[in-house]
């Protein structure tokens, strides 16, 4: 054993310590003990530095006493400084308080410059109002979706190939890959159906604009959360060529007399047939460019006649309702109407680009 | 996938004009995504023999080198040191343009002068490889042949189609084959096979066995039996074509499978005969754990399930003869039975799998086959046994020697017959809004191999095994209608704009909505979008990690949070702006923020689980309007001004910023915070007040100019609750056209006493004159006891119909003065 060291002494040297640290008072006061308990000249450190002295045996029991002495002690010491931090925010903060019943009336001047709504905002509430022109109400869904309203009341089933073309992204909630961020806004088309079914209020005719999520790299033309806006009509004698009509009168309402829409066979489960739209390239005005790949058309959206698997789900009698439904995104619009670069300024924020619209 | 035109052509003339074909193929469905020129820029290029290398003075990576066509020699400056004197390589001469525009000239470098270009492979876009010239094999190639002539590279167009998923029969080059011959109406040469006829006919006389135990999962397999094959090199033009395609040649017995599956559309398997235990092949459900090496030399634990929702965890496994799983049927083959150099016997499998099956298997181990995309859309079980006699009929071209053991065996599980349904013209005018002639309707669908029979003005239509995605009456006649609208045209059909007599609308939260954000652009906000999904900062930020939302599989592995308030999204973006010296500034954003379902006091549920037949916990969806002040001035001040500016717009009439009781929500300034009640309903509508400063100095690190950010957070859904949220009633009142007086009052009051209820206590004292109560002041220290605060207001009075009299308003103040002093036990300061 070495002079001045010895278990019973190290006990009541840690217990003495520990008591001055919890009645030192003040900042200053703390910071002289802890230079005095753990600093290089420290009465742990003078014996730390002993141990190599001692045999072997000797040396680990002890090492390992005075570790564990050198930590009660340091975080006893770390306790009264976030007790200290504590204290402190607390006063801070009283010194701070400030009662908001009692500002005074128009005290606080407004500021003389106009904000700035965000430009998909705009685009959205342009593309509502065409909408509303046109007949349709604007309803809204959730964000987060069972996998029965994103993909199975849409004739989706589980394991259906289409499904890995939405690069779905699961939440952590329940039994895996049953809870979904949205991929499209068509689960608001079985939503609506289903609601116009119990409240027995069909015809109808709706658009459903708002944000949808794909696990996919965000680039220059791809986010992963993004808007769309989906279209919905079921009536009495609805057929592809009512579709394709809307589908043209939309494009003219919204970008203009000169841009068209072509439609294009293409596959959705929930619709047959199915289209893919596209419009006369805005940049180009059709003269064919680098945009669109000299072919004068951009894609812009996806569409088709319901398909009667989908009212078989929810309820809706095919013999006598028939529609169509349509969907494409509002950044989208907003990128080609505005010549948008890059996609990715539109959630940048960056205030030199919110000013603009 | 790629399609070779010259390839194409083989079963069906081609317009002259590649821009009509594309957009016949766009107008079919058949998106043509990609359009590449192969065999360009090698017009000129020419085989050449080294004959000299020699070093050029003062340059270490460049050497001259003559090479001689059947001409003269030339001497070129070449770069690559992978040839020697006798080598055979391209040469480009002078004048020549490459693929890539490159045009060679006649250049000197370091005084010597270089007349041409000797080139590698990527340079004449044969090959990825740029290290070296690409030398030829002397015993191919001849100095002063073409080379287009050697690599047997002939000027080509691939074109890259999307197919799209209910077009498993388009697939192919057949398949696309087949719709232009029905769009352009005319002949389409089909794929009849010759194989070399097979010995030993009849039964027994073939060596496997073979056995579907689960016929469910495997509706047909047609296995065929070859000795005496060769395992060699394919044929040049159809390992040409599988390059073009984009696949890798490998031997020709596997190439043969590869261009089967490319041709018809079905892919097949070949086994090793003489490695397949028992000869014999049996095909059933995977017992859990079993394990299976693949072709791909990974190893694999079947019939495990992922736990996913609908996941069976079944595998379907090809065995052998011990019943030890050889392959993952329609996914991958094990490498046990892989067909080698010595391979000589081979069992070729030309199968039917159950679509949804493979498809799952292929999910769970990851596992996406060319072979693999084909099942999962379906296969037409009726082309198994053309693409086997396809397969033995191509091998025996570099396997002269082959033959056939016997007729295929043929064994059959489950098939699900093809969709017949009747069809008439009102049926496709239904769908299509024209009435087409059902001649018209006919030739387009027998076209595409539906079999079709006119009874007395409806069709008969069966649809070919190949169109899985073709359903029954009633459902299949939209099936129908859309083959015709395609092989029609779209653009050819009649369009009308639909009317109805109800008018368009906003939903009342829309309408809300829009109103908020007007009226906080108006008071010079910004408006913001930022990210629902968030990284762990922003949790840590707030330290609500274990309430979160967590995503099962975020992009970024460090983003796996949905928010929980638009607070750190609204600061991050406040910080990036000042690292932009832009700091200065107000936005807002409109957004929803998530609960996990079981820290929501009351959890969403839906429909849901599979085939909707449960109810599922969601988490709850909460719409914020969020506003963050972050101009020099701002605090909890311009925050409640703010507010007022909101609830002005909205014309809320009843709210009040009432002390926060019990824990300060996440991010507030403890002592500078409120909640905004409405005073009728005790409905909440949010908080207000400013930024933690200790959260703001960790958010916005670069910020520490001392400055305070204000903040109100309310909820839409309450905002947007004419329940919850009153409104200014709608009744408009015509200001009085007598003078108004003011009467100033200083109360001192208990810290307790609202201000609110001071006014209100005035307003009905004061009784119809009162026109506004107004706290314009407000005092504590010197004068006030402690715990109480003086209020010093004032009280506009007025009457409608004269001007108010000295006594009115001496005998109003009395009695606002005792109503004070008595209710709310204030004292006259």
């Amino acid at each position: 054993m070495a002079p001045g060291l010895d278990e019973s002494e190290l006990a009541a040297y840690v217990e003495d310590a520990l008591s001055r640290v919890a009645s030192a008072s003040g900042p200053a006061a703390l910071g002289a003990l802890r230079a005095e308990l753990t600093g290089r000249r420290s009465t742990l450190a003078k014996w730390h530095r002993e141990l190599g002295s001692l045999g072997p045996d000797e040396r680990r029991t002890l090492g390992r006493l005075l570790n564990e002495a050198e930590r009660a002690i340091t975080e006893a010491l770390g306790e009264r400084d976030a007790e200290r931090a504590r204290e402190a925010r607390a006063e801070r903060l009283v010194a701070d308080r400030l009662s908001l019943d009692e500002l005074v009336d128009r005290a606080v001047d407004t500021p003389l410059a106009r904000g700035h709504r965000h430009l998909v905002t705009k685009t959205r509430d342009e593309l509502e109002d065409v909408f509303v022109a046109m007949g349709y109400q604007v309803v809204e869904g959730p964000e987060v979706e069972t996998d029965w309203y994103n993909f199975e009341a849409l004739n989706l089933p589980l394991g259906h190939p289409a499904r890995g073309m939405h690069d779905t992204m699961y939440l952590d909630v329940g039994t895996s890959e049953s809870v979904v961020l949205r991929t499209h806004t068509s689960p608001v088309q079985v939503r609506s159906m289903e609601a116009a079914v119990r409240d027995r209020s069909l015809p109808l005719h709706v658009v459903a604009p708002g944000r949808v999520y794909r696990r996919d790299t965000p680039d220059a033309s791809h986010l992963v959360e993004f808007n769309q806006i989906e279209g919905l009509v079921v009536d009495e004698g609805i057929t592809f060529a009512d579709l394709a009509g809307t589908i043209s009168a939309f494009t003219s309402a919204y970008f203009g007399d000169d841009i068209s829409a072509r439609l294009r066979p293409s596959y959705f489960p929930f619709t047959e047939p199915s289209a893919e739209f596209d419009i006369t390239c805005t940049i180009c005005r059709g003269a064919r460019c680098r945009t669109c790949s000299q072919t004068g058309w951009m894609e812009l959206g996806g569409c088709g006649v319901i398909d009667p698997a989908v009212f078989a789900a929810v309820g809706i009698d095919p013999a006598r309702w028939s529609g169509f439904a349509f969907g494409f995104g509002i950044d989208r619009c907003a990128f080609m109407r505005h010549q948008i670069a890059d996609l990715r300024a539109l959630v940048d924020n960056d205030v030199r680009f919110l000013r603009q619209f | 996938m790629r399609v070779a035109l010259s390839w194409l052509a083989s079963y069906v003339p081609l317009p002259e004009s590649l821009d009509e074909l594309v957009a016949t193929l766009d107008d079919l469905g058949l998106v043509v995504e990609d359009i590449e020129h192969v065999g360009l820029g090698l017009d000129g290029v020419v085989v050449v023999q080294v004959e000299r290398i020699d070093a050029i003075e003062g340059a270490d990576r460049i050497r001259l080198v003559t090479v001689r066509d059947r001409g003269a020699p030339v001497e070129v400056v070449c770069g690559a040191w992978n040839f020697e004197v006798g080598s055979l390589v391209p040469f480009a001469p002078v004048g020549t343009v490459l693929r890539d525009g490159t045009a060679i000239s006649r250049r000197t470098m370091r005084g010597v002068v270089s007349n041409g270009m000797l080139c590698s492979g990527r340079e004449l876009g044969v090959g990825d490889d740029h290290e070296g010239l690409l030398v030829l094999d002397e015993s191919a190639a001849t100095p002063g042949q073409p080379i287009a002539e050697v690599l047997g590279v002939d000027r080509d167009v691939v074109l890259d189609i999307a197919i799209e998923g209910n077009r498993p029969d388009a697939w192919c080059v057949e398949g696309v084959a087949r719709d232009l011959a029905a769009r352009y109406d005319v002949a389409f040469h089909r794929t009849e096979p010759d194989p070399p006829a097979p010995i030993g006919e009849g039964a027994g006389s073939v060596p496997v066995a073979v056995e579907i135990v689960d016929p469910d999962l495997c509706g047909r397999f047609v296995a065929t039996v070859l000795i005496d094959v060769d395992v060699a090199e394919s044929p040049r033009w159809l390992a040409r074509r599988l390059e073009l395609a984009g696949m890798r040649p490998i031997n020709n017995v596997v190439d043969a499978s590869n261009y089967v599956m490319l041709e018809l559309g079905q892919p097949t398997h070949a086994y090793d005969l003489d490695r397949l235990a028992g000869h014999a092949i049996r095909v059933r459900r995977a017992v859990t754990g079993e394990e299976l090496e693949l072709l791909d030399g990974s190893s694999i634990e079947l019939a495990v399930d992922s736990g996913a929702i609908g996941d069976t965890g079944e595998d379907l496994a090809i065995c052998d003869g011990d019943d030890v799983p050889i392959g993952l049927a329609g996914v991958m083959g094990g490498s046990s039975s892989e067909i080698g150099p010595a391979t000589t016997s081979v069992v070729l499998e030309a199968a039917w799998f159950e679509p949804i099956g493979v498809a799952r298997t292929a999910k769970r181990h990851r596992l996406r086959t060319e072979a693999s995309v084909r099942f999962e859309r379906g296969c037409d079980y009726a082309n198994c046994d053309r693409a086997s006699a396809r397969f033995v009929e191509l091998l025996a071209m570099s396997s002269p020697g082959l033959r056939v053991l016997g007729a295929p065996i043929d064994v059959r599980g489950e098939l699900r017959r093809p969709a017949s349904l009747r069809v008439d013209a009102d049926a496709i005018e239904g769908v299509l809004g024209v009435r087409l002639g059902l001649d018209e309707v006919a030739r387009l669908l027998s076209a595409i191999g539906f079999d079709v029979a006119d009874r007395d003005g409806t069709l008969e239509v069966t649809a070919p095994s190949g169109r899985p995605d073709v359903r029954d009456a009633p459902f299949g006649v939209a099936d129908v209608a859309e083959e015709v609208a395609r092989l029609h045209g779209y653009a050819a059909l009649p369009t009308r704009v639909p009317s109805w007599p109800a008018p368009g609308g906003l939903a009342p939260v829309v309408r809300v909505r829009r109103a908020v954000r007007e009226a906080l652009v108006g008071i010079g906000a910004l408006e913001a979008w930022t990210a629902a999904i968030v990284p762990a900062d922003d949790a840590q930020l707030l330290g609500d990690e274990d309430e979160r939302v967590r995503l099962t599989n975020p992009v970024a592995a460090d983003a796996p949070f949905l928010r929980s308030s638009l607070m750190p999204g609204l600061l991050g973006a406040v910080r990036r702006n000042a690292e932009r010296r832009q700091g200065d500034l107000a936005l807002f954003e409109i957004g929803v923020v998530f609960a996990h379902p079981s820290a929501a006091p009351t959890a969403r549920v839906e429909r849901g689980g599979a085939g909707g037949g449960e109810l599922v916990k969601l988490p709850s969806e909460d719409e914020r309007v969020s506003l963050l002040l972050a101009r020099p001035l701002d605090d909890a001040r311009t925050a409640v001004a703010a507010w007022r500016a909101l609830a002005t717009a909205l014309r809320l009439s009843h709210t009040r910023l009432d002390p926060i009781a019990g824990t300060t929500p996440l991010g507030l300034h403890p002592t500078r915070c409120a909640a905004i009640v409405d005073a009728s309903t005790g409905a909440v509508l949010g908080t207000l007040g400013e930024v933690d400063p200790d959260i703001a100095a960790r958010a916005m690190p670069g910020l520490d100019d001392g400055r305070r950010l204000g903040w109100v957070d309310v909820s839409m859904g309450v905002l947007a609750d004419h329940d919850a949220v009153l409104r200014e009633s709608d009744v408009a009142s015509v200001p009085s056209r007598y003078p108004t007086s003011d009467v100033d009052l200083a109360f001192v009051l208990d810290e307790s006493v609202h201000v609110e209820e001071l006014k209100a206590v005035l307003r009905d004292a004061a009784g119809e004159l009162c026109e506004s109560v107004e706290c314009f002041d407000a005092y504590r220290g010197h004068g006030v006891p402690p715990g109480s605060r003086s209020l010093a207001m004032r009280v506009r009075l007025c009457a409608l119909d004269r001007t108010l009299s000295e006594e009115a308003l001496a005998s109003t103040r009395v009695a606002m003065i005792d109503a004070a002093t008595g209710s709310l036990s204030a004292t006259l300061r």
